[in-house]
Parts: C-alpha cells; sequence; structure tokens
C-alpha cells in the first residue's frame, strides 16, 4: 500500500474535463430551473412586462422596441441573480466550500453558471419572440431573430462578471434585495424599461456609463431604434472594457479575501 | 499540583508507534503550521502527520481550530506559515484532490437536485469514481434516490454529504464533524461505515467534539485546543487521564497528605470542601475515609471532556 501513497499528478486528458463541464452545466441549469424563485422572476417579470407594456393597444412600435429591450433585461436579471446572489449563497452555506475541496477546477464552476444564464435568458428571448411575433405584429426576417439572440446571449459574459463582482462584494444574507437595488435602476436608466429619450436630461446623460445602455443599445439596432449617430462598434468596445474592468475587479476582491481567508 | 501537571500527563505520552500501519512516510501531513486570521492564531507552531491506514480523531473543543486544519489539508486556505503537504504535493493542486475525499459543515445543500443527480454530479470530478449504487449503499441512502435534497431528513442529509466524500473512491478521507446533529443510532451506522472504510485501508481524519466517537473509532487521538496539541495518544491513553474522577469532600486531612495519595492529579480548596482530581477515584476514597471518620458531603463525579479541556486549555495559557 505504501507505494500507492504519493499520487503524481495525472495527466488528465481533455474528455475528463469536458465530461466535468458537461454535467456541471447539466446540473445547473436543472437546479435552477426547478428554483421556481428565481426561474419564474427571471423568466417571468420579462414577459409579464412586455405582455403589459409591449403588447398593449397594438403599438407595433412598442411591441418591436421593447422586444430588443426586455430581452436585454432578461439576460441582465439571469446573470445578476443567477451568480451574483446564486454564488453569495452557496458560499454562506459552505457548499461552495466542498465544491472546492473536489477535485473540480474552479473555472467550470464559473462557466457552467454563466451558460445556466444564458439558457434561461434564451427561454426569455424565446417567449417575447413568440409574443412579439404573434400578438405584437413584429415581423422580423430570420437573419434578425437570430441576431438578436445572438447579442442577447452575448450578454451573458459582461453579466456574469458582473454578477460575479456583487456575489463578492454582497453581504452573504443580503439577499435579492440589495441586487435589485443595482438592477432596477440601472436597467431603467439604460432605456431598457422606455426610450432613453423620455428619460431626464441628466440620467440620458449618465446612461453610457452604465454596461446595460451598451447592450440595450446593440439590441435595440436591430430595429433601428438605437440612438443615432453612435457606433455599434464603439458598444462592443464599451461592453468588453465593461468585461474586463468588472472582471479585474472580481479578481482583486477574491485575491484580497483568499489571503486573509 | 496544578492543571499544568494534569495536562502534562498526556504529554508525556510517546507520541509515535500506536497502530502497525502508522509507519513509514506519513500520507499527509501539516508541518509547523501557524495559521492566523487578523489577529486570531487558530493554529499555533502545530505538527500533525496522517500515516496510511489509520483513523485519527481530532478531538477539541468548538473554536480549538480543528477545521482549520482540515480546510489547510484539503487546500482550502494557505497556512500563514509552515508547510501542508498531502500524497506529496501541495494541496492546493486540484489534481492532489483526486485522491481526497471530503465531508464538511455544510449547512444547506442545492434542494432542488434529487439524492441520484447529486452522485451523479460528484462521479463526473473523478477520473475512477465508485458506481452510483455503491455509494448509495454505503451512504444507506436506498430508496431515496429520486428524492430532492430539500425533502431529506436531517440524518439523511448527513448521509448524502457522508456519500459525496466517497464517491472518488478516495485513498484519504476528512470527515468534519460528521454526525453532528444525527440520532444516536444513525451515528452508530455511520461509525460502523468509517470502521469499513478503514478496513479497506483508506486513511481518515475525523475532527469531533465527542470523546465518544473518538474512542469508538480512532486508532490515534489528538487533542486540540486553542491552535495548540494539548495531547495525542491511542483513545486508551487519553481516556485514562480523562476518565479520571473528580471527589468533593469535606475533610479534617491536611490537603497535603492527600496530594500524596496515589493518582491524585489536583487537590483544590473549594470554600469549606476539598475538590480532588484522581485517576483512581476508589482507591483514593478508601484512603480518605479510613484516615478520617468524620468526612461528610462525599462526591463523586466524572469530569466533563470539557472539565478536561478546560484543564488543558488553562495549561497553554499559563
Amino acid at each position: 500500500m505504501a507505494a500507492a501513497i504519493v499520487v503524481h499528478p495525472q495527466s488528465l486528458d481533455l474528455r475528463y474535463y469536458l465530461r466535468i463541464i458537461v454535467q456541471e452545466t447539466r446540473y445547473e441549469f436543472l437546479k435552477m430551473l426547478r428554483a421556481k424563485v428565481f426561474s419564474l422572476s427571471s423568466i417571468g417579470f420579462p414577459v409579464m412586462f412586455y405582455l403589459i407594456f409591449g403588447l398593449t393597444n397594438h403599438h407595433v412600435e412598442y411591441a418591436r422596441y421593447l422586444l430588443a429591450s426586455y430581452s436585454c433585461f432578461g439576460m441582465v436579471g439571469a446573470s445578476l441573480f443567477g451568480l451574483g446572489a446564486g454564488i453569495a449563497m452557496e458560499r454562506a452555506q459552505g457548499w461552495l466550500e466542498l465544491k472546492q475541496a473536489s477535485p473540480m477546477p474552479r473555472v467550470v464552476y464559473l462557466v457552467a453558471k454563466t451558460v445556466t444564464c444564458a439558457a434561461i435568458a434564451l427561454i426569455t428571448v424565446a417567449c417575447l419572440l413568440i409574443l412579439g411575433l404573434t400578438l405584437g405584429g413584429v415581423t422580423m426576417s430570420i437573419f434578425e431573430v437570430v441576431k438578436l439572440i445572438a447579442i442577447t446571449l452575448a450578454g451573458a459574459i459582461p453579466f456574469s462578471a458582473m454578477g460575479l463582482l456583487i456575489s463578492f462584494v454582497l453581504p452573504p444574507n443580503a439577499g435579492p434585495g440589495m441586487i435589485n437595488i443595482i438592477y432596477l435602476p440601472m436597467s431603467f436608466a439604460s432605456g431598457l424599461w422606455m426610450p432613453i429619450d423620455l428619460l431626464p436630461h441628466w440620467i440620458q446623460k449618465l446612461a453610457p456609463t452604465l454596461p446595460t445602455y451598451h447592450y440595450a443599445q446593440l439590441a435595440l439596432n436591430i430595429f433601428g431604434y438605437a440612438e443615432p449617430g453612435t457606433s455599434m462598434s464603439l458598444h462592443w468596445e464599451a461592453l468588453v472594457g465593461f468585461t474586463c474592468l468588472l472582471l479585474g475587479a472580481a479578481w482583486l476582491v477574491f485575491t484580497r479575501s483568499e489571503a486573509k481567508a | 499540583m496544578t492543571a499544568t501537571t494534569f495536562a502534562s500527563g498526556f504529554q508525556i505520552e510517546p507520541l509515535t508507534h500506536h497502530t502497525a500501519s502508522a509507519s513509514g512516510q506519513p500520507i499527509a501531513r501539516l508541518h509547523s503550521v501557524t495559521k492566523r486570521y487578523g489577529h486570531v492564531t487558530a493554529l499555533d507552531n502545530l505538527n500533525l502527520s496522517l500515516y496510511p491506514g489509520e483513523i485519527v480523531a481530532l478531538l477539541g473543543p468548538n473554536g480549538a481550530g480543528k477545521t482549520t486544519a482540515v480546510r489547510l489539508l484539503l487546500g482550502l486556505i494557505a497556512p500563514s506559515h509552515g508547510s501542508v503537504r498531502v500524497m506529496g504535493n501541495d494541496p492546493r493542486n486540484a489534481e492532489t484532490r483526486i485522491n481526497i475525499g471530503a465531508m464538511l459543515q455544510v449547512t444547506r445543500v442545492p434542494e432542488t437536485l434529487r439524492v441520484r443527480e447529486h452522485i451523479d454530479l460528484f462521479r463526473s470530478y473523478y477520473p475512477n469514481p465508485l458506481p452510483a449504487s455503491e455509494v448509495v449503499r454505503i451512504a444507506r441512502l436506498n430508496g431515496l434516490e429520486d428524492t430532492y435534497y430539500g425533502k431529506l431528513s436531517g440524518g439523511q442529509k448527513q448521509r448524502i454529504l457522508f456519500g459525496l466524500a466517497l464517491v472518488g473512491n478516495p485513498s484519504l478521507i476528512f470527515l468534519d464533524e460528521p454526525t453532528v446533529g444525527m440520532d444516536i443510532e444513525s451515528r452508530r451506522a455511520l461509525w460502523e461505515q468509517i470502521r469499513a472504510l478503514a478496513a479497506e485501508g483508506k486513511t481518515i481524519l475525523l475532527t469531533t467534539h465527542y470523546l465518544e466517537e473518538a474512542d469508538a473509532l480512532a486508532n490515534r487521538i489528538i487533542v486540540i485546543g486553542k491552535g495548540k496539541i494539548l495531547a495525542e495518544g491511542r483513545p486508551s491513553e487519553i481516556k485514562h487521564h480523562v476518565a479520571g474522577r473528580r471527589i468533593r469532600c469535606i475533610t479534617e486531612l491536611d490537603m497535603d497528605f492527600v496530594r500524596g495519595l496515589r493518582s491524585v492529579l489536583t487537590v483544590e480548596r473549594d470554600r469549606e470542601a476539598i475538590v480532588i482530581k484522581a485517576i483512581e477515584a476508589e482507591h483514593v476514597v478508601y484512603e480518605l475515609m479510613r484516615n478520617d471518620p468524620t468526612l461528610r458531603n462525599l462526591e463523586v463525579s466524572a469530569p466533563g471532556l470539557e472539565d478536561a479541556f478546560l484543564a488543558l486549555t488553562g495549561s497553554v495559557e499559563s
């Protein structure tokens, strides 16, 4: 038996890692979907708002605008609650520590959560598209549908980064209330609920400092509702910049808490 | 005599050769490890080695540093000073953990996954996991495979955590307070499973604050308090001391005479009475009564483990 004691790090093959990623993501998705507080609010709120504000009075313009903006709203919500509240809770309960004590690489945990949030958002976009195309009188080409889905899902990366940062800063038992304080005003000020030119001027000036603004502009551009005179590549660059900033901040907070732990 | 002497009774015990298997290279080792959290020293220059095939119980009151030691060995935290080696590697390396299983104090496991799914997920973390049916059998979860974690009872929740610790068929297992919140029956059943694992040659470190549990399971008990090792030895050796008796009585006898009696550890005055701590209570009581017919208010009680810890930790401070 003595011979078996010293274990040299084995070179684990790609299949092993792929399997972990697939399983972790699959069960993360099942877990979140079954957690009704999360799934019903993440999918339910954008869909309910769309039914109330987007499909009323046969106003096709509203239906088009809000189809794009509520898709973004859904993705941002899923990420902030899925990662922000999810990680904070699992850490407080000791579950995250048990996972860290296993050989699962940490990054898989984050990838699984990000993909899960994207999948939840995909359900939201699908619901919104069905409602918009049937009840809302929206007409779109297949290309536009694919583009809306792709842009929405691309938001999983910056906003999961934001969720990750929130999970580190959030007091463990603060709960979703604190996230709403960030999520709702940020969505409002970025034109996710109503066109930005209807908002007070100071909010319009503030909007470009928010990642949600640039995200919304990319989605709204599909229907030609982006603010005139801004370039889409600038919005993409802004999102990349925010992602780096948020991940960097998360990394900083994480390493500092590691040093203290 | 003071508490220090009482404590030193433990420390003179030989520290090695307790079991046939406790020899050769340690499978895991804390080498002069100090761990500080801000101004709090959780572990203070602690040395701890685990040898293949032994069950070691880390015994101590809450806040003694037991969980900190386990977290260091799992690579969840880094030591402030000293080194941690597990199977010749740094446990912070994820691949080292392939051969380690851990049952930690988890207050809540995701409730919307079924028992079967939790096991299936953890199986994917290990290259050579046990079959799911085997995990179910060992953790006694038969018939509960399709139950959501949220619907399990307290004892069943502990059992699934035990099962998850074994999924990877590890050679080294850490059990942090494994029987907390369990009823007597579940506790004894878990002890059986732990013994069965040891019989397969696995090395087990468990933390507990129940002397009974350490005694029932361990080849070697390490008593820890305020981040230091206070005593280490076979259960019989540790129990021998903790199993001493506390004798309280009102007597005319001189305290120095009482101190001179066989196996007396400490004698202290408590108002009009004296309090004696002794290993062989029967002998001491016999001598007291023989020498003082007026002796009254005699009480003999077992010192709680907490008493022993108080004495031990008191000696650390002085």
